[in-house]
């Protein structure tokens, strides 16, 4: 009998599920599809001849640079080559670095790691600070907590990424007057890097201000967004029910308010990964952390536009697939969109 | 226009004010603000282009704060505090361009995507939607890398990765003003969707339009400061590229802190009085955040 009652109530909400999973997915592959196109188009509008700038400054004769044109297709016509572009790219084929003479994919494959490491370490470290004192600010709005929360996350709202992390650099890393320099300024491990244990805390030496910046700047936003998530909840019926059947204040806050808070506020969390992104080139250009970030940073310096392509669609392309699962996980357990 | 819709403005200008007076940080905000404008609008008057170049620096170089260079000088000899001077023109100027741009972009798209339903508007809603999602940091850096970086492509740069979601609450606010019945009254009299999104909806989205410009202009500030020094803008002086020729220079490492806390200071104190006025607005001109504070 339950079992009757079950299927009638969960059939049509696995079928939901997947039509949402389908149509998110969907989405997505679209939101792809715009990216690889407006990639192409994009980098066509380098002004002049694509060819000389992507060889820019080095010596090449008018023979080099027609062998040049038609090695990268550039002798065809445009809708050829966007198909050339198309094929190419779906089958994960970046091109070659001018800088670096190697193919894209395997300048990412040898930084991605680090990039990875960073960026989730700081990215959970600003999660759980971020939730933990938003929470706390706005479960009791107004209170000398909630001031002075509100104060830092304005004030690092307002500190550009970059500065903050010269800041750092120039007290921790150089020293300043009778601070010593205790941290390393760059890179992510030493030259002589240690094996085993040592070497572990060697990198984790080196990785403590980078993530700090990271943190610092990317975690005031989180606070701000679970702050107002749960002043919204604070006025709901259910606190008052919890409150009269006699709860203690803490309880109240970490088994009712703060789970239905945390929904959203994660989901706007990883909807805003782009953000993240962003800090995280910033951080690794100021670090010198060989990661993802610096590698499109030293492809804009340079210019070298086959790696700054690769990189960008790469970028582009995972933060769209972190959004999508985003989404699709908030609709798995938000039972209320579920049956909406 | 008649006589009485000017007597109704300026009543509801007057209210404005007298509630935005009430804001403290947000008058502070105001106030540190004309300040700024006003110090950049008369740098020509006392100085010129010259502060900033390399060859005619007067101190010595990387000098301490001290009585002639009160705020220390950089790698050539040149005054900080004149550069900070002289950059602050650059840095307010793409500021407030790019967040104009911005909100054009912004407010024509989020109301052609609440005015006209159907497939215009999801298009417009799905095109919105991919922006949102891109990094907008990295794609002004690499439109921003490919345009070259003159003052004009650093604000298209920012302006174009900046506005969707400034088209996302013009949207909706669109969406809710059209639900309004005087909506159907005007439609039902003959007017056309230039009379309606011109007359209706755009002034009853402009005071959301402000606060939302405010923020705005602080972010498009920390972002030209931050495509400067990661390299992308070209040589004319901003606090970014000073900031970055502090870095190039190793300022950090020779503990040259004035070179590194001045122009971030700068920029710090000047994006927070935006923000705090802009907040201010916000609380003011929104009735939904009015009606909270208040309760």
């Amino acid at each position: 009998m339950t079992t009757a009652v079950e299927e009638l109530e969960q059939t049509p909400v696995r079928h939901g599920l997947l039509r949402y999973g389908a149509t998110k997915a969907g989405g997505a592959l679209l939101s792809i599809a715009m990216v690889i196109v407006a990639t192409f188009f994009l980098f066509r509008l380098l002004p002049g001849d694509p060819v000389r700038a992507l060889a820019q400054g080095r010596n090449m004769t008018p023979e080099q640079l027609d062998l040049e044109r038609a090695r990268l297709g550039l002798d065809k016509s445009i809708p050829e080559q966007f198909l050339h572009f198309v094929g190419r790219t779906l089958r994960f084929d970046l091109g070659t670095s001018y800088e670096y003479k190697r193919p894209v994919l395997d300048l990412i494959g040898e930084r991605i790691g680090s990039t990875l490491l960073l960026t989730g370490t700081a990215l959970v470290l600003a999660v759980s600070l971020g939730l933990w004192q938003g929470a706390r600010a706005g479960w009791k709005p107004g209170s000398k907590f909630d001031k002075v929360s509100t104060a830092i996350s304005l004030v690092l709202w307002s500190v550009p990424t970059f500065w903050l992390g010269l800041l750092l650099l120039m007290v921790f890393a150089a020293g300043i007057g009778p601070i010593p320099g205790i941290f390393p300024t760059r890179g992510s491990s030493s030259v002589d890097k240690p094996d085993g244990f040592a070497g572990v805390l060697d990198v984790g030496q080196h990785m403590v201000l980078p993530c700090l910046t990271l943190v610092a700047v990317v975690y005031a936003q989180y606070l701000l967004v679970m702050r107002s998530s749960v002043i919204d909840e604070v006025g709901q019926d259910y606190i008052t029910t919890a409150r009269a059947k006699g709860l203690r204040d803490d309880d109240i806050r970490r088994k009712h308010a703060v789970p239905n808070a945390l929904l959203p506020t994660v989901t706007l969390v990883f909807m805003r990964i782009g953000f993240v992104v962003g800090g995280a080139v910033t951080v690794e250009a100021i670090f010198s952390w060989p990661g993802l970030g610096q590698l499109f940073y030293e492809a804009i310096r340079v210019p070298d536009f086959t790696l700054m392509q690769g990189t960008f669609l790469l970028i582009t392309v995972s933060v769209i697939l972190m959004n999508t699962l985003a989404d699709v996980v908030y609709h798995l357990l938000d039972p209320r969109v579920r049956s909406a | 226009m008649s006589n009485v819709t000017w007597v109704r403005r300026r009543r509801a200008i007057g209210r404005f004010w007298a509630d935005f007076r009430t804001h403290r940080a947000g008058v502070v905000g105001l106030v540190i603000l004309a300040v700024a404008v006003v110090l950049a609008l008369l740098a020509p008057l006392f100085i010129d282009a010259s502060v900033t170049n390399v060859v005619s620096g007067t101190g010595a170089k990387m000098a301490p704060p001290s009585l002639d260079d009160p705020l220390g000088t950089d790698e050539s000899g040149r005054s900080v505090l004149l550069m900070i001077w002289w950059g602050s023109r650059t840095s307010l100027l793409i500021g407030f361009l790019a967040a104009l741009l911005s909100m054009v972009i912004g407010t024509v798209l989020g109301i052609a995507a609440g005015h006209f339903r159907g497939r215009i508007g999801a298009v417009i809603l799905r095109v919105t939607d991919w922006f949102l999602v891109l990094p907008s940091l990295v794609t002004a850096l690499v439109l921003a890398a490919i345009l070259g970086g003159s003052t004009a492509t650093i604000i298209v740069a920012i302006g174009v990765t900046s506005w969707p979601s400034t088209a996302r609450l013009i949207r909706a606010q669109t969406l809710a003003v059209e639900a309004r019945p005087y909506i159907e009254r005007s439609l039902a009299l003959g007017a056309g969707h230039w009379h309606i999104t011109t007359r209706h909806v755009l002034p009853n989205v402009a005071p959301l339009l402000l606060a939302s410009t405010t923020l705005e202009v602080a972010s498009a500030i920390v972002t030209e400061s931050t495509l400067a020094f990661l390299g992308v803008s070209a040589n004319k002086t901003s606090w970014g590229t000073m900031l970055r020729g502090s870095y190039d220079w190793g300022a950090a490492t020779a503990g040259a802190w004035w070179y590194i806390l001045v122009p971030g200071l700068c920029i710090v104190t000047v994006v927070m009085a935006f923000t705090l006025c802009g907040r201010a607005l916000e609380t003011v001109l929104n009735p939904r955040l009015r009606t909270r504070a208040h309760a």
